[in-house]
């Protein structure tokens, strides 16, 4: 595997994003719609916010991401590319590793702009947590895309992907929402990095097991 | 097979395959076919609409998998050492594989990179006629120059195997001329080439040898100066029961 054609992969897809635009506007309108939907029927009592704040950031992040992978492997459908990139030389555990890396990159990108949204319809003073609300985003972010990849690369090919990709990745990435929502919670408490700890370790161990298993089942999943 | 032993093979032609055959489902694509093409040969592949030409070029290209039969391809196993095929292969296909948001030059260079190749591209520009070009997003070119580009990344890739598939869609006149040039180039240094066209005349003109694909099989395969165009032409008809193009 050649940590060139990784880099080269990422480069591609974050130089195409960035040219676009529409995919990074779009969805960050759309994760400031759902916090701010969510406030309103939420109310505006205080404590029931706060309660609820972790979740909708979460919610706005996971819809969001849902959009953003599924956009991921439709770049490659232009042209037949996704042909074009198999028929490089090399493991194909770097194309997948290449895709993951911009997926990531592009999502975190979309969480720091959504951030100061969030403190703001909440009403969250969220400066002070910032570094360990950063890292538990960027774990869940990691885990998530890990499994997004491999499905928005399974399923790019189906008429019904854009049911279908939501359909089958949300459940496995059960376990990484609660313990990103769980991390995030106790940031936005102040309870402190003693009790995110364990939430964190989970994380990265899911993403450890999602990245290995996703992996070994790319090559799989891009055969004809 | 790992990345040096695939580049200490490099650069020589050859290709062997014997009762390949391709199935989806219960319908065979490819039936049965054996072919034994040398280094430093050519061979244009005819046939009528779903014949099973573009898959068995897919099936060279390592990009899809053979239901039955074996093959080596430059030197290396169809079936387990596709890295060093795809070390040594090139593929001009329908679909250009060219990333519209993105430059002339920046789909060179991420060739390139995906290549792990230094490659001259700004000479690469210059030889299909993009130089002026190298600035502009791929959306923005004509249906022709995104054909030349696409060549340029074939160029770029140096192959021992060269698989053409419908290579003179879109092409004028100067980038048929350069690619019939370049087609010439790689047999002159041992490659091998396949290409898979509807058009007996370029195809005759461009190949030493030729043979029809019909419903997955190889019905006809002689070289190509055998009996001349017009032979090649009967040939076509009789195997295909159709008009010759």
């Amino acid at each position: 595997m050649s940590a060139g054609q990784v880099w080269a992969l990422a480069r591609k897809d974050l130089l195409t994003e960035g040219r676009s635009k529409e995919t990074l506007n779009g969805l960050l309108f759309f994760a400031a719609l759902v916090l701010l939907i969510f406030g309103f029927a939420l109310g505006p009592d205080p404590a029931r916010l706060e309660q609820a704040a972790a979740g909708v950031l979460w919610v706005a992040f996971i819809l969001t991401g849902v959009l953003g992978l599924m956009r991921a492997f439709q770049v490659e459908r232009e042209n037949e590319c996704l042909e074009g990139l198999l028929l490089y030389p090399g493991d194909r555990a770097a194309l997948y590793l290449g895709k993951l890396v911009g997926n990531v990159v592009f999502m975190l990108a979309l969480e720091v702009a959504v951030f100061p949204c969030f403190a703001f319809f909440y009403n969250m003073p969220i400066w002070g947590a910032l570094p360990g609300l950063f890292l538990t985003a960027a774990l869940g972010t990691a885990g998530f895309a890990a499994v997004g990849t491999l499905f928005a690369a399974m399923t790019m090919h189906l008429r019904a992907r854009e049911v279908m990709f939501p359909l089958l990745l949300l459940p496995f990435v059960v376990p990484v929402l609660l313990a990103a929502v769980k991390g995030t919670e106790a940031f936005l408490r102040g309870a402190g990095r003693a009790e995110a700890f364990p939430w964190l370790t989970l994380l990265g161990l899911f993403d450890l097991v999602f990245v290995t298993v996703s992996l070994f089942a790319f090559e799989w999943v891009v055969e004809d | 097979m790992g990345q040096d032993g695939a580049r200490s093979a490099l650069r020589r032609g050859g290709i062997e395959l014997e009762g390949i055959g391709k199935a989806y489902g219960a319908a065979w694509a490819v039936r049965r076919v054996d072919l034994v093409l040398g280094p430093g040969e050519s061979l244009a592949l005819f046939g009528p609409n779903g014949a099973g030409k573009t898959t068995l070029l897919k099936i060279l290209a390592t990009l899809v998998t053979p239901t039955r039969g074996s093959g080596r391809v430059a030197g290396f196993d169809l079936r387990t050492e596709q890295e060093g095929i795809r070390e040594n292969l090139a593929l001009l296909a329908h679909g250009t594989h060219l990333y519209e948001d993105l430059t002339v030059r920046e789909n060179l260079e991420f060739a390139a990179a995906m290549r792990r190749r230094a490659a001259p591209l700004e000479a690469l520009l210059t030889r299909v006629g993009l130089a002026e070009a190298a600035g502009e997003r791929v959306r923005a070119l004509s249906s022709g120059m995104k054909r030349r580009l696409a060549l340029a990344k074939v160029m770029l890739a140096e192959p021992a195997i060269l698989l053409l598939d419908e290579p003179f869609t879109n092409l004028d006149q100067a980038a048929v001329a350069l690619l019939e040039g370049y087609v010439a180039e790689v047999l002159d240094r041992e490659g091998s080439v396949i290409m898979a066209t509807h058009d007996l005349a370029r195809g005759y003109a461009a190949c030493r040898r030729a043979a029809v694909l019909v419903s997955g099989r190889l019905i006809h395969e002689a070289p190509a100066r055998v009996g001349g165009l017009e032979g090649l032409r009967a040939a076509y008809v009789a195997a295909t029961g159709e008009g010759a193009g």
